[in-house]
């Protein structure tokens, strides 16, 4: 069973398209990126599975039920722009917001002791949500949405404005919850974490899907035909090769397209030079990024 | 709030004992001055607390005004049988004669006119010729139990504006919460959580509920703060009672009127992008809750006026002009009946229209969509 399967959702503000025919699904036990320029429709997206606002056509499947008031009970979502009740204490704004998921007060309690010690926010347990800093309030709000441990959990923006401490500590506890089965969705503009995170990505533009699957796949689709090499000695001409990109400890060896990586390795180890790195270049997803969304606003 | 109101009528009651205890109902007795061109008028110069001395030319009488042995003086002109001119003369800066020197002046003059002419008791009975005391009888012919008179309108006019206050504290709470969860984005939470007709049920409740209790703190307090004043205090206070119904009605257009309040504030809420906002919209709501109480003293005179009947069917008007009118005469079944189908008609239509929007518009920041927006959304929506 799939964690979420979205088909074919369609949504419209005033006339203006936001989400146009997107499909796509996450698996339990994944962590899945949703990844897009502004204004691509990927708030919208989500607000549609959290059935904050209904689609105008197509269907959105949670956990295998169609979205109802119970299956909300199963999902955790951090919203991009945060806040919660300033005057409210720490503890009672994760137990009030808990008892909207159906978690009794004292279960509520007891998880919230359980994951204040976790990061470390035990002893503000007792402050007023205005006393903590601005990375404190993001912590007591991830826990908010984790504390009735739902199925799945939507993160939109959840490294902005962690200090490192705090984002090794949240993606630990993302990884945590990837292992226990839960399905995560992370929304972010940080390319780098999504590549250290995610396995699988959806790429929005314009409301509509442009790229889709497996990272590695996609990463591997989007390789120019080169090379990264580190070597000892003189490289001199090499066959097949026919730009030499000089980087800072290694060359980029573009190839023409008849030879393969393969090739261009044999001929280097016979001609005896010494090889410290051979990679097949992929580009960085930012690049990726760039050049797919470049397209979309030509 | 609740226990504050309550608490200060108690004060006021004390305060009422302390002062009467202190000082005696004494009027001061006052010396005026009279000049009397036309002739004739020396006798009755004794008006209860007023003296009246007389001067031969106006000259002497403002002499004794400046030295400040009368506090006014007046002239009776040659002319005056034709006329009923009277100048009156003083150093105070006043509106009008005061209502015991009125008297006084009228009294001294139509005693002079008719003394020797008609017996003393009749003139007597010229100066005041009724003493009207009105009893109620219901339709059996019996003496009813509600007699009506000013005692029957203070509760009904004071309970009115605390009605007024308390379903407009209810309702800006609600706008002020709705709005602040809208400005740090907890709705999204909230909404992820809870659908948008449950949040929306919630509020309307929860604080309902908090305004009702206040309410019903008031209402309960009433009879047994009266049953006090009147028993310490007296006089008029003792004459105070409740309309029948009083109570009943009270906590029925209570409930209803906030219901109304309650259901605009939220769609208020939803629509506009911050508490500061909401709370400037629902003032244009408000100003009928509290027209009612502009107009009070019309009411009070002209308590049949068909326009009354209006303010009492008027959704937004009713709780106010409804209470008040228990005050000054009876409302016809019928008009309860309409007033209540209207209020809680409108408070179902505006309702629906709210829940259509209300999610919808929760989640748009920033920019308050044009009424032609809103329009076009409850169409679609």
């Amino acid at each position: 069973m799939q964690a979420v399967e979205v088909s074919h959702i369609v949504k419209s503000f005033a006339d203006r398209v936001v989400v146009n025919d997107l499909s796509f699904s996450v698996a339990q036990g994944e962590i899945f990126g949703l990844i897009g320029p502004n204004g691509a429709g990927k708030t919208t997206t989500i607000r549609m599975m959290m059935d904050i606002i209904k689609p105008d056509s197509g269907d959105v499947t949670i956990l295998g039920e169609k979205l109802s008031e119970a299956t909300k009970n199963k999902l955790g979502y951090l919203p991009e722009e945060r806040g919660l009740y300033k005057k409210l204490g720490v503890l009672d704004s994760i137990i009030y917001l808990a008892s909207l998921k159906g978690v009794d007060r004292r279960s509520a309690e007891e998880r919230a002791d359980e994951l204040l010690n976790q990061t470390g926010m035990l002893p503000h347990k007792r402050k007023k949500i205005e006393e903590l800093s601005r990375g404190m309030g993001q912590i007591i709000q991830f826990i908010v949405s984790v504390i009735h441990d739902p199925e799945l959990v939507v993160l939109d923006e959840p490294f902005a404005g962690l200090d490192p401490v705090n984002t090794e500590l949240l993606k630990g506890m993302l990884f945590d919850l990837r292992s226990q089965g839960k399905a995560l969705i992370l929304s972010t503009h940080q390319m780098n974490e999504i590549e250290e995170l995610c396995d699988r990505i959806l790429m929005i533009n314009h409301g509509r899907s442009v790229l889709y699957g497996n990272l590695a796949e996609i990463k591997s689709k989007y390789r120019s035909n080169s090379v990264l090499l580190g070597f000892e000695g003189e490289l001199g001409e090499v066959r097949g090769v026919t730009e030499k990109r000089t980087h800072k400890g290694y060359v980029e060896l573009v190839l023409d397209g008849n030879t393969t990586p393969q090739q261009v390795l044999e001929r280097l180890v016979s001609r005896g030079i010494v090889v410290n790195r051979f990679e097949i270049a992929t580009p960085p997803l930012n690049e990726i990024f760039l050049k797919v969304v470049g397209k979309g606003h030509e | 709030m609740t226990l504050i109101v309550p608490l200060i009528a108690l004060l006021l009651i004390g305060v009422i004992q302390l002062v009467s205890g202190i000082a005696g109902p004494t009027a001061e007795p006052t010396t005026i001055g009279y000049v009397d061109e036309l002739g004739g008028f020396q006798q009755y110069t004794s008006q209860g607390n007023i003296t009246l001395v007389r001067f031969d030319t106006s000259d002497a009488a403002t002499d004794a005004l400046i030295r400040g042995d009368i506090s006014e003086y007046f002239v009776i002109p040659q002319d005056y049988i034709s006329t009923g001119l009277i100048n009156r003369y003083t150093l105070e800066k006043q509106l009008a004669a005061s209502p015991a020197i009125t008297a006084a002046i009228n009294n001294f003059l139509l005693n002079n006119l008719l003394a020797g002419k008609v017996p003393a008791a009749t003139i007597a009975r010229i100066e005041a010729p009724s003493n009207l005391v009105t009893t109620r009888l219901t339709e059996t012919g019996a003496v009813a139990p509600e007699q009506g008179g000013y005692g029957n309108l203070i509760i009904p006019f004071v309970f009115s504006i605390l009605l007024a206050l308390s379903i407009i504290f209810s309702s800006t709470y609600l706008l002020q919460g709705l709005g602040e969860e809208k400005e740090n984005r907890l709705i999204e939470i909230l909404l992820s959580s809870v659908s948008a007709r449950e949040l929306l049920t919630g509020k309307v409740l929860g604080i309902g509920a908090a305004g009702l209790v206040q309410v019903g703190i008031w209402v309960i307090s009433a009879p047994l703060l009266l049953n006090l004043a009147s028993s310490s205090v007296g006089g008029f206070i003792s004459t105070i009672q409740l309309p029948a119904n009083f109570i009943a009605l009270a906590v029925v257009y209570f409930i209803l009127g906030y219901l109304l309040f309650a259901v605009l504030s939220a769609a208020i809420g939803a629509i506009s992008s911050g508490s500061r906002e909401g709370q400037q919209l629902i003032g244009v709501f408000t100003l009928p809750l509290l027209i009612p109480l502009w107009f009070t003293s019309l009411l009070m005179f002209f308590p049949d006026n068909p326009a009354w009947i209006f303010f009492t069917i008027f959704p937004l008007s009713a709780p106010v002009e409804v209470i008040m009118r228990l005050g000054v005469s009876d409302i016809p079944a019928w008009q309860l009946v309409a007033s209540i189908a209207v209020l809680v008609l409108s408070t179902i239509g505006i309702l629906l229209l709210t829940t259509r929007v209300f999610r919808t518009y929760l989640l748009m920041y920033g920019k308050r969509p044009g009424i032609g927006e809103v329009i076009r959304n409850l169409r679609s929506g």
